[in-house]
């Protein structure tokens, strides 16, 4: 059934199919229709779940840990300076290994106070060992919240995972979405059947100190887990093209074999750039674009892979590490070229708190790019800033 | 009004299983882990802990050594309310969904003072406001004991403590000790209570009753800390005695707002004999002893106007 | 006993409850509690008031302490009504 939605009812309405059983969420702009669609199901009896309306972001995150080592299934959703208070508990919830799924509507942290979009939110929890995803639409993220859970509770994963949503542009714009069956839902998205649970029957210990002598051992096992993860979500996003006929890859390419400059952007500014994209292919400039969805585990090689004889790689960065340092996906995206053959990277730091970025800044920075490039590892252009 | 359960604990009825067992590593004589030994007899094997960082989190939980035979989860420090109440809302969920057996299970958070009081201090109002079904204990040993005897606002005035030490200006902590059980009873919970280890009929009594009352209960276990307090190990239990029995910490129940005093019973010992005990009151002149007496006694009057004002009848 | 990484659950769980037990604590004590029989009334105070839960009651109900674990705080033959224990040195 295709309706059009708010991006944030889509994320609802994927919760409620899901047959979520705990939402614990504190309000902030631009994650707030979420979660007061969530509490209107609830209290309407279309949704089965203990709505818990937290006194903080802190104590969001915390119910959910509550919920999901006793074996439900839950969910929570921030933004911003939220995400940024949840933190302690963020990187808690991954190391035990409990398979939260987090909407993060993207949102630039504070200071300045800004309630609108950019990745400055995301970056910041790089390496909190969530799997995480970007996505690109209203049904991406509809899609993504059952491939999420499935992922996450797959037991041989069990890590939360995180859908990275641009806050307002695809919070709050109305789109089509193509909903699915609720047979179809629960034929991809078994019960909760979590292995490790508090539960009087069979007692145990959860979130013990860990001395210097097994740390090391216990974040190894982390991180194997999350580079493992990779493998059951390619499958989780097989099987959800097979059900759908949409189909999901780690990084996404158009006209990358005969470009001369590639974009690669992460999140919902690729639409526009793809866009861009192909009206600049009409007026003939060789340009292509990749799109990024998969953020962690980071997709090395399939990476690599697509842009193997890309002449020009031009980033869209949507935060700025200060320092000197440049955007957060250029840094990484560098990081995983190295050594490679391969294109020279130019990092374009835009939509800084969710500035506009047209089809013509498309058409400057695709000029810029060549000239840019020439500067060495340090080139990154704070782009469209006014002097 | 009988909102509480009739369990009440005495020789005869005291259960002989043990759920916090030996090997763990607290101090000897160490009065808080007395008051979780006994408190988790009261609550018997069907009963779910979440704690907070501190003293029992660290002595009981060194991987991958368990003291606990509960389900049992730590997260961080300021957050047990929240996580029990996560407990709470996902087995609640779950049971209606047939995922879990209909069964009660105790929910319980545990907290030192700082986890209580300070740092825990949100997350606990939010659960109390919300109404879960979760039992709070607050472990206070009157001070961030785990971390080398900090100062936590549940420091009783004049105790020396390394962020609140005694010197040509200052006498040692300044401020009144925080009461955490009236802002407890400020939340219109069904059950307040305090106890002592000392007491341990009557602190198991409390615990079991926190735990059957439906919707949020707290109690206020005050526990001794010789470490900390500068007393010899063997005195624990006499010196948190004595803090009942001085009036410094009289122990009672608030239920659905109406109090019941346990105890003291008879006359306030001097508090000077409470005191004396501690090497942490050792530097007090008798000025501040003077004062904290006077306080002690009016902090205890307000009490007995209250329970008269607000009586629990059966 | 220290585990190689793939042999630590997810998540780090502790499936063994009241591993604690392999601890002996007993070795931290200076002084060991000792009971006269003859004093004792088998009130049971002494095991209430154990912090590590390590005195046990016999076959006679003679409430006694496990010496593997037992600290030597002294709490029990301090509140011992009868004074029925005393505190002996260690060694």
């Amino acid at each position: 059934m295709r309706v059009a939605l708010e991006g944030s009812h889509a994320v609802s309405e994927a919760v409620r199919q899901a047959n979520v059983d705990v939402i614990a969420a504190y309000p902030i702009t631009p994650q707030t229709h979420i979660v007061e669609r969530l509490a209107e199901m609830v209290a309407e009896g279309e949704l089965d779940a203990e709505f818990i309306p937290v006194e903080s972001e802190h104590s969001a995150l915390s119910v959910c840990i509550g919920a999901s080592a006793v074996g439900a299934r839950t969910f929570t959703c921030t933004s911003g300076p939220g995400l940024a208070l949840m933190a302690e508990i963020v990187f808690i919830a991954s190391s035990m290994r409990l398979p939260i799924l987090m909407v993060l509507a993207n949102r630039s942290l504070s200071a300045p106070l800004s309630i609108w979009n950019d990745h400055s939110d995301a970056m910041m929890v790089r390496d909190s060992g969530w799997i995480q995803v970007f996505v690109n639409s209203a049904q991406e993220a509809y899609d993504h919240v059952f491939i999420g859970f499935r992922t996450a509770e797959d037991k041989r994963v069990l890590l939360p995972f995180m859908i990275h949503m641009d806050g307002f542009f695809l919070t709050h714009a109305v789109e089509p979405v193509e909903l699915v069956e609720q047979s179809v839902v629960d034929k991809y998205l078994p019960p909760p059947d979590f292995p490790y649970r508090l539960d009087p029957a069979s007692p145990l210990t959860m979130g013990a100190f860990v001395m210097p002598d097994q740390y090391a051992e216990v974040k190894k096992a982390q991180d194997e887990a999350l580079k493992a993860s990779y493998g059951p979500l390619l499958e989780a996003w097989k099987a959800w093209g097979e059900l759908t006929g949409r189909h999901y890859l780690p990084i996404e390419g158009f006209y990358l074999e005969d470009a001369e400059v590639v974009f690669l952007t992460v999140g919902s500014y690729g639409e526009v750039a793809h866009m861009a994209v192909e009206e600049l292919r009409q007026k003939g400039m060789p340009v292509g674009i990749a799109k990024l969805r998969l953020w962690r585990p980071f997709p090395f090689e399939d990476l690599r892979k697509a842009l193997k004889g890309v002449k020009y790689l031009a980033v869209i960065d949507r935060a700025v590490c200060p320092g000197g340092v440049g955007g957060p996906v250029a840094l990484e995206v560098r990081s995983a070229l190295y050594g490679m053959e391969g294109p020279k990277v130019v990092d374009f730091i835009v939509g800084i708190a969710g500035r506009d970025v047209t089809p013509e800044d498309y058409l400057k920075m695709a000029e810029m790019t060549p000239e840019v490039a020439g500067g060495g590892s340090e080139n990154y252009v704070f782009y469209g800033v006014k002097e | 009004m009988k909102t509480i359960g009739e369990v009440r604990f005495t020789r005869k009825n005291l259960p002989k299983e043990e759920f916090f067992v030996s090997g763990h590593t607290a101090c000897q004589g160490c009065g808080e882990a007395l008051a979780v030994r006994l408190a988790l007899k009261a609550l018997g094997k069907d009963t779910i802990v979440a704690c907070a960082t501190g003293c029992i989190e660290i002595i009981s939980s060194r991987f991958p050594e368990t003291a606990w035979l509960v389900p049992w989860i730590h997260v961080a420090f300021e957050n047990t309310a929240a996580v029990i109440s996560g407990v709470e809302a996902g087995l609640k969920a779950m049971t209606r969904k047939g995922r879990f057996p209909q069964k009660r299970v105790f929910c319980v958070g545990m907290a030192g003072d700082g986890g209580t009081a300070d740092i825990g201090l949100q997350a606990l109002s939010g659960a109390l406001e919300r109404g879960h079904d979760i039992l709070f204990l607050c472990f206070d040993n009157e001070a961030y004991m785990n971390t080398g005897i900090q100062r936590s606002s549940a420091t009783p005035f004049g105790a020396v403590t390394t962020t609140s030490p005694a010197g040509k200006r200052s006498p040692g902590q300044v401020t009144w000790k925080k009461n955490v059980p009236e802002i407890a009873v400020a939340h219109g919970i069904p059950y307040v209570a305090t106890a002592c280890p000392s007491f341990p009929y009557d602190l198991m009594t409390k615990v079991r009753r926190g735990a059957e009352v439906k919707g949020p209960a707290y109690v206020h276990i005050l526990s001794p800390c010789p470490t900390g307090w500068r007393c010899a190990p063997h005195l624990a239990v006499e010196v948190g005695r004595l803090a009942v029995e001085t009036g410094v910490f009289p122990l009672y129940e608030v239920i659905e707002g109406r109090y019941r005093i346990n105890m003291p019973k008879k006359e306030l010992k001097p508090v000077e004999e409470y005191l004396n005990l501690q090497g942490r009151f050792r530097h007090l002149s008798p000025e501040i002893k003077g004062y904290i007496q006077k306080r002690v006694t009016e902090e205890w009057e307000k009490l007995l106007q209250k329970a008269k004002a607000f009586p629990y009848e059966e | 006993m220290i585990l190689g990484w793939k042999d630590i659950k997810p998540g780090f769980v502790i499936l063994e409850v009241g591993s604690s037990r392999s601890l002996k604590t007993g070795d931290w004590r200076t002084e060991r509690p000792v009971l006269d029989r003859d004093k004792c009334n088998k009130c049971g105070l002494c095991y209430l008031f154990c912090p590590e839960g390590t005195i046990r009651e016999d076959e006679e109900g003679y409430f006694v302490s496990d010496l593997y674990y037992c600290k030597g705080c002294g709490i029990c033959a301090h509140e011992c009504p009868q004074k029925a224990i005393t505190m002996e040195p260690e060694g």
